[in-house]
């Protein structure tokens, strides 16, 4: 295992963050922030409980998951996608180093920096609404596999996209609609049965479900099926960046 | 010895169904500089690229100190340092940083002091904290060859290292490569520049759309072009070259007005003294004269020529 190249790729994707240390870190913050202002104050406060919980402390798991799902997504999508337009990609390429060890530079990188992104979230979550985490190892389980996965997924978008629209778009058309119809801003139980059994086909309402549950012990799905859907969805993302590298699909001509 | 790159049947095939490479059998010496010259187009990229795991081979096998580039990529790779044509770099990087990570990707531990001699030894130490946006063409040439001499390779590609880049550094850039050769590493460059070549190479491959079409020790091929032409203008036209001359196997131009001596400058005697001679006997005068010597660029541009 050639750990020092792996290495190399983390340190230089990490100096890429801190580089652009306002994107990747503060506007996330702050438009979380305005989220809580928003949906925690102004509307929830009409809103009456949800399952028990404020519906301001109710938003907090699925505004985390929120930016963790994004960001995983920008951060590994552009970590390759980049050197793949500007062409030092012919480096990494022509290195002795596998393709394990390609994706466990880059994911690393973009799934530390969802995970920092989602904790430091979680802790201006804190300053709006009181913060109880029941099961704290589970909380951070389904956090570090989300961020993973997803960084998986957005790395297998950076290697598909030829041009900045296609790295655009995927977020932006399927992500984002699903991440805010995964049940952020309220319980997927709270809709009519036909619309309930269309929701249960987004994935991402699996994941704000398990990690809800982590926080609260209320859930749209039973726990267990929220951590086999992840891990499936980890290992769908792994058998096709497997498949992208054995092929040199879109890396090699 | 056993070559330190061998390539055997090569072929490729770009998706576009254009085939760049056809067949190329070629063998490296270890420690040898070789150039590698062809046109725009030829397939020299291409060659390198395959060679250094860039590109995908359609068929045919490469092995770099014994090593298959595809069972024993690991092996092949940590031996090969690639400087490719087209500048890539990133721009926010420090020339320190970018250096540095090349290093860390080949798996070696760090070496500043290392890096501090090739960034002083390529002119590039006064920018070493300087990022690369800032740099100009030439600057970032160097960097990318800092870059790949970061790793400490022992087969070196150099794909048109020198183009872009100044008539003074370009001459430090050679003496760096000389510095290298000295040191056992194997050094592969293509270059438009056949001076280049004549002067740096050992040996010299010539590629001509996708395929190898001469490949000869740079002295024997210098040998061969040992020969200089002598014009002769004359000052009368003549329809034929006259029976007594046909010894020297003149050529006379179709306008009847030029007659062209071939000889070898390496010889004992060139003959010039008796030509000239036997061509006062034969009533022939001429009113100018010119010696040319030919080049390795006659050659190049006969072969590529169809
Ligand atoms: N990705 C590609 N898809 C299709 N054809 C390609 C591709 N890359 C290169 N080629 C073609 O392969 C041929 C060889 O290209 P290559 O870059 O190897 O030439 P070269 O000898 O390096 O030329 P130059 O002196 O201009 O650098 C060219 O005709 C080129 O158009
Ligand atoms: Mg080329």
């Amino acid at each position: 295992m050639n750990l020092r190249a792996v290495g190399a790729i983390y340190k230089f994707e990490m100096a890429r963050t801190w580089r652009t240390i306002l994107q990747s870190i503060v506007s996330p913050v702050v438009s979380t922030s305005l989220y809580f202002v928003v949906f925690g104050a102004a509307i929830g406060s009409r809103i009456s409980e949800v399952q028990g919980v404020s519906y301001g402390t109710f938003i907090v798991p699925g505004l985390v998951m929120l930016s963790v799902l994004t960001q995983s997504i920008a951060n590994a999508s552009f970590g390759i996608y980049f050197p793949k337009f500007i062409g030092t990609i012919y480096e990494i390429l022509s290195a002795p180093i596998s393709h394990f060890e390609i994706v466990l530079g880059y994911v690393g990188a973009a799934a530390t920096k969802s995970i920092v992104l989602g904790l430091i979230i979680l802790a201006t979550a804190g300053l709006f609404v009181p913060l109880h985490i029941q099961h704290p190892v589970w909380m951070l389980t389904f956090l570090v596999l989300t961020a993973i996965t997803f960084s998986l997924f957005g790395f297998i978008i950076g290697i598909w996209a030829d041009g900045f629209e296609k790295l655009q778009m995927i977020p932006m058309l399927v992500v984002t609609p699903l991440t805010f119809l995964g049940g952020s801003f309220y319980s997927v139980n709270m809709l009519p049965p036909t619309w309930h059994t269309i929701a249960l086909l987004n994935p991402v309402v699996y994941l704000i479900s398990g990690f809800r549950w982590s926080f609260y012990e209320i859930a749209d799905v039973r726990v267990e099926i929220s951590v086999a859907m992840t891990l499936g969805f980890l290992v769908i993302c792994m058998s096709i960046i497997w498949w992208i590298f054995k092929t040199g699909y879109r890396l090699k001509h | 010895m056993a070559p330190v790159i061998s390539v055997s049947g090569l072929s490729k095939t770009y998706a576009s169904g254009f085939t760049s490479l056809n067949n190329i059998h070629l063998e490296i010496a270890r420690g040898e500089i070789f150039a590698l010259l062809g046109p725009n187009g030829a397939g020299k990229t291409t060659l390198i690229s395959i060679i250094c795991g860039i590109v995908n081979a359609s068929s045919g096998q490469v092995a770099v100190g014994g090593h298959d580039i595809n069972a024993d990529y690991r092996a092949a790779r940590a031996l090969i340092g690639l400087v490719p044509q087209e500048l890539h770099t990133d721009s926010f990087e420090s020339v320190w940083a970018t250096v540095s990570f090349s290093r860390g990707l080949f798996g070696k531990p760090k070496n500043p002091a290392l890096i501090e001699k090739i960034l002083k030894d390529l002119s590039l130490w006064d920018k070493k904290d300087a990022k690369i946006i800032t740099l100009s063409g030439g600057m970032k040439r160097r960097v990318m060859i800092a870059k790949a001499l970061s790793h400490e390779p022992q087969v070196l590609f150099l794909d048109e290292p020198t183009a872009g880049v100044d008539v003074e550094l370009r001459k430090g850039m050679w003496d760096v490569v000389r510095e290298l050769k000295a040191a056992g590493v194997t050094i592969i460059l293509t270059t438009h520049y056949i001076e280049e070549a004549e002067e740096m190479a050992d040996r010299v491959g010539v590629i001509n759309k996708g395929e190898i079409v001469l490949v000869e020790d740079k002295a024997k091929l210098m040998q061969k072009l040992g020969r200089k032409r002598l014009s002769l203008h004359l000052q009368q036209r003549i329809d034929a070259i006259p029976e007594a001359l046909a010894p020297y196997h003149l050529t006379l131009s179709e306008d009847g007005w030029r007659l062209a001596y071939d000889y070898d400058t390496k010889g004992d005697r060139t003959g010039i003294t008796s030509l000239l001679g036997d061509l006062r006997a034969a009533g022939i005068r001429f009113v100018d004269l010119e010696t040319k010597q030919s080049s390795l660029e006659d050659i190049f541009v006969s072969l590529v020529r169809q």
